[in-house]
């Protein structure tokens, strides 16, 4: 305890000097190749505190070896290493895991053609049930399978999908990319309980979120726009012009949906409030949006009528349809919009997404997550300056804010309370330990309250502490660390082969066919716990001194679930 | 110490009661009229995170509009197939509700309608923060006001005091006090290792500071330790077994309200208790009589009525109110549903109750009568409906009252939803 106050009292010494050499924004900008001989980082760079803070805010905290790794490396190298995922190489194994899952190889035509096939069977079945089953079958056998085969379907897309988040965000060497991959997640949250979202989020992610993490924030905003789980999940596929095309001599009107039209602008850019200021729009700009976007839909072969959509790509499953447009002028957020059909919709985002109101949303929120809780509103000030002079140049931004003096200071350093997905994804890299089956964790994320694609709602997990931190919490994050501790979690075993049921339902999906063999689990070895000492090495400057006493005074079988459940490592 | 002796005593006498029920809820009122708080009134909310759409809870059907505005997805009248349950000749309760009608007519059961938040904000976030934090229309309020609540109720503080159900601390909830949970589902009685003795006490080493995350985990370990006890499942068993004919209760919902019921009945300090379901923003496809909101109406409306029941005696002493972020639009989208709205129905359970009645001013939903000629206006600020059981069932004197609802609009016409 002593010595890490001391060291963080020599620490902030340390962060005036940073203060110092960064104080204008613009001299990062004009010096792209930054700064590791710049000799007042010399000091920082390698400071233990420094490293520590960094892989837990920029990854999700040190495999074995990362905090030597980035010590010598120094910080800045290391950050500058991060914001270019593209050229940190990702081992072949790795690659491999993913591609084995449909929902990352696959395109989401392929995705949605095996889902829909799935339900008409289902509704077949249930038809069937009914009294039209041919003679001689046993119509409630026949609905029960296709029912069972429906769970089974669903399960193993939840699966594959958890799956190939997990496996990332913990293994990947590309710790930025995830971090900020579950930070736009959130930003742009799809439930994966909507019907059609259980087939689609894995590849929302792998197609709209994930390439544009560090990208330009107008591409990431187009992209979660016209993928076809977020026109599903907010409705804006249904939406249609009063006016419209369709609605002339049909019987049943189909109406404006505002769902995502709200959303977009409240949650995805504008914000409802900044700093106390309104975002500076009404309902009356809701509805005139709404309208902008009638038209903006998918393929209407996604519903599972007019064919198959086998091969087809997020992309191209977008349309615009402009029967369903709403062909009238507007007048939104004080724009006169002359109609343009698809264009329109085009016009609001590029508006949109270089609002000041946007640039300001998104600095807090990243302020927020990378900072603390209540973040600096100076640094807020310098990233919102950051985002407008860069055209919402993500990358630019986080490097702004990873070389302010704001996120190096001793207060920022274990100022955030883990949320349950930072905590499990720590710990099991923390562990060590070669991770076959993530599906425990899937179930731990479940009971802390943090179900991994299950935020129901459009805002997505918060990560603030008030959030967070409540007494179930503690008891349940100390229960999993106990398991995963001593073994008894078995994340480091090839999952079991699904149960007889289940496989013989999944061997007649059509997608299945494609799946490669499930890997036969080795015969149960004895887990050994994992150790203290390992961990204590891993997290180094992390565990503070009274906990490494506390841990040394415990017997052998409990000390590794003391490091893991501590204060300090609550806390990032 | 004092505490843990009395929480030893509470476990082996709950045992002991189990072979004999009636004797049992007798000893835990006496008890809990000795032992704790001077005042155990209790009060239970349970929030419709989504917006529920009042407007099919309790519909006024006798309005031609209502039909009017919704060609798919509006309510029969009474005695149509998939009609609604008549409460008053003007409203009906969807029949979903069904298990609902006895508390209605035996008095127990109101409606506020065409209630809700002032503000104007049709998005989820805003309203329910509003709701949450008590002050509509301000965003910094960092508490919510069932923890001021916790702060300024007469009587002794306890760990249980305040208890929300599921593991995330809800907005509501935010604030200085310390809140307990109970875990949704069977999890709420599964051991944890922090119940061996050898392991809390190495833990107990590492949480022993001043910090925010030490003060948690003792917190929980109290709460945990109490918690235990009253959901102690011998105690009970038998009790259920009769109750349910042996049948289990479906899960989500009615399973929880069955689990909250005897952790309260066994618990006389847990006061305040707070659930949040979710799952009624049903902007396509809502249904009527059946289908998506149906659905979901049923498990609650089972739930409540085994909560009432569940709750015995202590539901004398109880107030549940249901209440949701803001209504729906009047008139059905082109979807068969509904988009976000202003005015909802505030629903009120419970023995001190004036049921049988919809209280409140019913503005119409004639077009010219529409708020925004769009949704249900509001006549009832919920603040002042909470205000009236704070005041006249939970005995918060008046001053305390304008710290629960700082800015609360002085109403003259509010409801009083408890009897005199």
């Amino acid at each position: 305890m002593a010595s890490m106050r001391a060291s963080l009292g020599a620490l902030s010494t340390i962060a005036v000097a940073i203060a110092l050499a960064t104080s204008s924004p613009s001299s990062i900008a004009a010096d792209q190749k930054p700064r590791t001989t710049e000799p007042s980082y010399a000091v920082a760079d390698n400071n233990e505190a420094l490293v520590a803070h960094v892989l837990n805010r920029i990854a999700f905290g040190p495999r074995p070896g990362d905090v030597d790794r980035v010590r010598q490396m120094g910080v800045n190298a290391y950050i500058d290493e991060q914001l270019h995922p593209e050229r940190i190489p990702v081992s072949a194994q790795l690659q491999a895991r993913l591609a084995s899952f449909d929902v990352e190889r696959l395109p989401a035509g392929t995705l949605i053609d095996g889902y829909r096939s799935e339900q008409r069977n289902a509704r077949a079945a249930q038809a069937a049930q009914a009294g039209k089953a041919s003679a001689g079958m046993d119509p409630v056998q026949i609905k029960d399978d296709a029912l069972a085969t429906r769970r089974a379907e669903y399960r193993r897309l939840a699966t594959q999908t958890t799956d190939a988040r997990l496996i990332q965000a913990i293994d990947s060497p590309r710790q930025l990319q995830e971090v900020m991959t579950e930070f736009w997640y959130n930003h742009f949250n799809v439930f994966i309980g909507k019907d059609l979202d259980r087939a689609l989020v894995a590849n929302y992610e792998r197609d709209a979120i994930r390439p544009y993490a560090l990208g330009h924030f107008r591409d990431l905003l187009g992209a979660t726009a016209k993928h076809p789980a977020m026109l599903f999940y907010l409705d804006n596929w249904l939406s249609t012009g009063d006016n419209a095309e369709v609605n002339r001599n049909a019987k049943q009107q189909a109406g404006l949906n505002e769902n995502y039209a709200r959303e977009l602008m409240e949650l995805h850019t504008l914000g409802v409030e900044n700093e106390g200021k309104p975002g500076g729009y009404s309902q009356k700009d809701v509805t005139e949006l709404a309208r902008m976007l009638t038209g903006w839909t998918f393929d209407g072969r996604a519903t599972g009528r007019g064919g198959p959509l086998e091969g087809v790509d997020s992309q191209q499953l977008f349309i615009f349809a402009p029967r369903r447009h709403d062909n009238g002028t507007k007048v939104w957020l004080g724009h006169q919009i002359t109609p343009n059909g698809e264009q329109e919709g085009e016009f609001a985002l590029d508006v949109l997404a270089v609002h000041p109101a946007t640039a300001r949303h998104i600095s807090y929120e990243l302020a927020q997550y990378f900072v603390s809780d209540e973040p600096p509103p100076a640094l807020v000030d310098r990233l919102t300056r950051r985002y407008l002079a860069t055209d919402g140049d993500i990358r630019e931004v986080m490097r702004t804010l990873l070389y302010s003096p704001e996120f190096r200071a001793p207060a920022a350093m274990n100022a955030k309370f883990k949320t349950p997905y930072q905590y499990v994804v720590s710990a099991a890299r923390a562990s060590g330990l070669d991770v076959q089956n993530v599906q425990p964790l899937v179930g731990t994320l479940a009971q802390l309250g943090m179900p991994l694609y299950g935020c129901l709602t459009p805002d997505g997990y918060k990560n603030t502490e008030a959030a967070w931190l409540n007494p179930d919490g503690v008891t349940r994050r100390i229960n999993f660390v106990t398991a995963l501790a001593s073994g008894r979690l078995p994340i480091d075993r090839a999952p079991p082969p699904p149960s007889a049921a289940v496989a013989t339902a999944a061997a007649s999906m059509p997608i299945s066919t494609t799946m490669p063999p499930m890997p036969v689990a080795e015969p149960p070895l004895k887990i050994a716990g994992l150790q203290s000492t390992s961990l204590l090495d891993t997290l180094g400057p992390m565990i503070g001194q009274k906990t490494r006493n506390v841990v040394q005074d415990t017997e052998p079988q409990l000390a590794a679930a003391l490091v893991l459940g501590s204060p300090d490592f609550m806390r990032r | 110490m004092e505490r843990r002796h009395f929480l030893q005593m509470m476990s082996m006498a709950g045992a002991a009661a189990g072979l004999v029920p009636v004797g049992r809820s007798a000893w835990a009122a006496t008890t809990a009229a000795g032992t704790v708080p001077v005042n155990n009134k209790r009060m239970i909310v349970v929030f419709l995170r989504g917006a529920v759409d009042g407007l099919s809870v309790v519909a006024p059907y006798a309005e031609p509009d209502y039909a009017k505005y919704r060609p798919t997805i509006g309510l029969a009248a009474p005695g149509q197939d998939g009609g609604v349950l008549d409460l008053d000749g003007h409203f009906g309760l969807h029949p979903a509700l069904a298990p609902l009608m006895p508390m209605w007519s035996g008095g127990k059961l109101a409606f506020v309608h065409a209630s809700g938040s002032p503000d104007p904000t049709r998005s989820h976030f805003d309203a329910q923060d509003y709701m949450e934090s008590g002050t509509p229309g301000v965003k910094r309020t960092s508490d919510g006001w069932m923890n001021r609540l916790l702060g300024e109720l007469p009587g002794r503080p306890s760990p249980t005091r305040g208890l929300a159900v599921g593991s995330v601390l809800p907005r509501i909830y935010a604030g200085p006090i310390p809140v307990a949970s109970m875990a949704e589902g069977q999890k709420a009685t599964q051991p944890t290792v922090l119940d061996q003795p050898k392991i809390a006490d190495a833990f107990g080493k590492l949480y022993d500071g001043n910090d925010a995350t030490s003060r948690t985990y003792r917190e929980s370990l109290d709460a945990r330790r109490e918690m235990l006890s009253s959901l102690d499942p011998s105690a009970n068993e038998k009790e259920q077994m009769a109750a349910n004919n042996g049948a289990p209760l479906p899960n989500g919902f009615p399973d929880d309200a069955a689990r909250l019921a005897r952790l309260m009945r066994n618990d006389p300090n847990v006061q305040l208790a707070f659930v949040a379901l979710g799952g009624w923003d049903t902007h396509a496809g809502q249904g009527a009589a059946r289908g998506q909101l149906a659905n979901r109406l049923s498990p609650l409306g089972q739930g409540l009525s085994v909560l009432a029941d569940r709750l015995g005696p202590v539901f004398n002493d109880t107030v549940v109110v249901v209440m949701s972020e803001f209504g729906r639009t009047a008139r059905e989208n082109g979807n068969r549903g509904t988009d976000h709205g202003h005015g909802n129905v505030m629903w009120v359970m419970g023995g001190p109750v004036a049921g049988g009645k919809v209280h409140g001013r019913w503005p119409g939903i004639d077009e010219a009568s529409l708020n925004e000629n769009r949704d249900l206006a509001i006549t009832t600020d919920f603040r002042n409906v909470v205000a009236d059981v704070a005041e006249r069932h939970l005995q918060l004197p008046d001053a305390q009252l304008d710290q629960l609802f700082p800015g609360r609009p002085r109403q003259g016409d509010a409801p009083r939803v408890l009897r005199a």
